[in-house]
């Protein structure tokens, strides 16, 4: 007997044991996924505005010393075509970048290894005198040769969360503002929640107050099949059946729109809204409905005035958990909200979110660049909306609102 | 037991006499060489492709790191890239094995059909932006783009915009498909597709690369004589040490059995 009772001891220690560890180790992944996405994110900020091991260099006898990226990117974009426009004389601006070379030479005449190209660089560079080059710092003619390398800024935190262009691939110098990305991702959540929460608590209250068994015998299920429902379908579907819907009832341009993408997120987050709200609907006690019922209320005035007000909290943290729902969705809103970084006026414009940014552009951005970078910045955006978002739903249904009736 | 562990061996055998090639890169060039590589398979029973996609960014590091044979890109290699192989000491040889054009596309109801490139940059990089500008109705244009991470974006970019940035906030699409379908339900807009995905739900413009002078619809005719301007060659790199390796594909490939392969996907033929 005293053996079996030591034996059932120990297998409870081990058990504790290996519960704890479980929790730790859990604890530590998720620790470790954070510290990673932060640390990757906030790299933007110290690495160089141009691609690393490349810089920008000018003739010597040009005044201009420094430049911000967003300069940088007009002068290659030929907006800005003049010397005088950034403080230099007034000559127009040529710009040269690497390949431009094999037009004034051949492969041979850079020598083995490119070993004469620093110099060939120099001739061009002194050549013209405004001239903007954008080479290879390895390769870049010394100040001898008859050149002078201009500073570009680094991307600064409001660069990044104020900047109203986001051109990630721009070279020389990429631009990274996000705002345009996360005032996108709020608008399609906002649009997806404001169609989804009366249709989605008009649901649940059917269902758990006035459907019959056999009715709610089949409506459950089917509501559960569009959870299950793959988030491409709905992309595809969006695409091409509720796209042009949208362009023809609204007459638009466009049909893909912030609201194209809300609608198909709001159908999505349905299955969670209903589900959620119908459990807290159904745990209001049959004591109060059968109280209400008795002081003379009818069926209606015992679901608006008892059962939704006890049910309050959990319909909120049904609310909140759609709009996680939506803000993480990636697939769906990457096929029908048009992916345009600009920032919306009206509902009726194309948006791109952030989670359909990093899903298209992850796949080819070069490992530990820039671009990478802003990509793992945005993540962390992302994160911080679903912590936000989860401790909002934890604070509502932690309180008590029955206390109001 | 004995029979399986023979059976094992011989597979073995004949898998190490096999004359395998990896070919790894570009999803544009892909369906080119999965074809080819079938046929040839076909053909010469003792050898074996092995092809995958990826990205021509992908095929170019996986020869550089050694774990393909073949790199299959729709961009010219780059000059990053070009420098590592020739710091590792390695000679890179390069076979253009198609062309593929990007036809402008815009809605079947448009009434504009022919553009010049110096109109399509200013469209694309947003200086344009209604249709009586450049001869037509007055709608709005709403061009259409690809993802940053597709080639054909660059490509476009590099041929028509001369390396000038897309117009911020322009709209993105993931993949060819879903520029067609976007484009045959938007009156005004204008995109770039390849033209193996050209369908009868959208309209071809001529383009002109002269300012004006000569308009060219795209075809494959029109693409093989080289009178239309946004044509892109796709190419093959490998390394010079490879050669003997994978020589036997490569000209498989460009011989007129292969060439008509290339056609029959809907790519132009290199000769």
């Amino acid at each position: 007997m005293a053996q079996k009772n030591l034996l059932g001891k120990i297998t409870e220690k081990l058990t504790e044991s290996l519960l704890t560890l479980s929790g730790a180790l859990t604890t530590i992944a998720i620790l470790f996924i954070t510290i990673f996405l932060f640390k990757e994110g906030f790299g933007l900020f110290k690495s160089p505005a141009i691609e690393d091991g490349y810089g920008l260099y000018v003739h010597p006898e040009n005044p201009v010393n420094q430049l911000h990226p967003l300069d940088v990117k007009n002068m290659y974009d030929e907006e800005i075509i003049n010397w005088n426009e950034l403080g230099g004389a007034n000559q127009e601006i040529m710009v040269f970048r690497i390949d431009d070379v094999f037009d004034y030479y051949t492969d041979e005449d850079l020598g083995e290894n490119y070993s004469l190209l620093p110099e060939k660089l120099g001739y061009i560079i002194s050549d013209h005198k405004n001239i903007i080059a954008y080479v290879p710092e390895e390769f870049a003619p010394s100040v001898t040769q008859g050149s002078k390398k201009v500073k570009v800024h680094n991307t600064t935190l409001s660069d990044f969360f104020l900047g109203k262009e986001w051109l990630p691939t721009a070279t020389p110098s990429p631009l990274f503002g996000a705002l345009p990305l996360i005032l996108g991702t709020l608008l399609v959540s906002l649009i997806a929640i404001v169609l989804a929460l009366p249709l989605g608590l008009g649901v649940a209250v059917y269902l758990s107050e006035l459907a019959d068994e056999r009715m709610r015998k089949f409506l459950k299920p089917v509501i559960e099949l569009l959870a299950g429902i793959p988030s491409v379908v709905y992309g595809f579907f969006g695409l091409v059946v509720v796209a042009p819907l949208v362009q023809k009832a609204f007459n638009l341009p466009v049909g893909e729109t912030a609201f194209t993408g809300g609608l198909i997120l709001a159908i999505m987050a349905l299955p969670t809204i209903i589900s959620v709200a119908e459990d807290a609907i159904r745990n209001t006690p049959t004591a109060m409905r059968e109280a209400s019922l008795a002081l003379g209320a009818t069926q209606w005035q015992t679901i608006y005035k008892v059962v939704i007000p006890y049910a309050g909290s959990g319909i909120s943290a049904a609310a909140v958990l759609g709009i996680g729902r939506a803000v993480g969705e990636t697939m769906a809103v990457l096929m029908i909200t048009g992916n345009a970084a600009v920032i919306p006026s009206t509902i009726f414009e194309p948006v791109r979110t952030i989670p359909a940014t990093i899903a298209a552009e992850l796949g080819e951005a070069p490992s530990g660049g820039q671009h990478f970078q802003s990509l793992f910045l945005l993540g962390c955006i992302l994160f911080l909306i679903s912590m936000i978002i989860s401790i909002v739903s934890e604070m509502i249904s932690k309180k008590k609102t029955y206390k109001s009736l | 037991m004995k029979k399986i562990i023979l059976g094992w061996l011989l597979i073995l055998l004949y898998a190490g006499n096999l004359n395998a090639q990896r070919v790894k890169g570009s999803e544009t060039v892909l369906p080119i060489t999965q074809k080819a590589a079938e046929n040839f398979i076909k053909s010469h029973p003792r050898t074996n492709v092995t092809v995958t996609g990826g990205g021509s960014g992908v095929g170019i590091s996986s020869l550089m790191s050694g774990t393909t044979d073949i790199a299959q890109t729709s961009r010219r290699i780059k000059f990053d890239e070009r420098k590592k192989i020739k710091f590792a000491g390695n000679n890179l040889r390069e076979v253009e094995v198609a062309f593929d054009a990007l036809a402008i596309v815009v809605h079947p109801s448009n009434k504009v059909s022919q553009l010049t490139r110096e109109q399509l940059s200013g469209i694309f990089t947003g200086k344009i932006k209604n249709w009586k500008e450049v001869g037509g109705e007055d709608l709005k244009i709403i061009p259409y783009s690809r993802e940053t991470s597709s080639g054909t974006y660059e490509f476009f970019k590099e041929s028509v915009l001369k390396h000038k940035n897309f117009m911020s906030g322009i709209m993105s699409m993931p993949a060819n498909g879903a520029v067609i379908q976007s484009v045959s339900q938007t009156r005004g807009a204008i995109a770039y597709v390849g033209l193996a995905y050209l369908s009868d739900k959208v309209k071809p413009l001529a383009v002109s690369y002269d300012s004006g002078k000569t308009f060219v619809k795209p075809s494959v005719e029109s693409a093989k004589n080289k009178s239309y301007p946004i044509v892109r060659p796709l190419y093959y790199y490998y390394l010079s040490k490879d050669e003997a390796k994978v020589k036997n594909f490569i000209d498989y490939l460009l011989s007129p059995t292969g060439q008509k392969i290339v056609e029959e996907t809907g790519y132009v033929p290199v000769s």
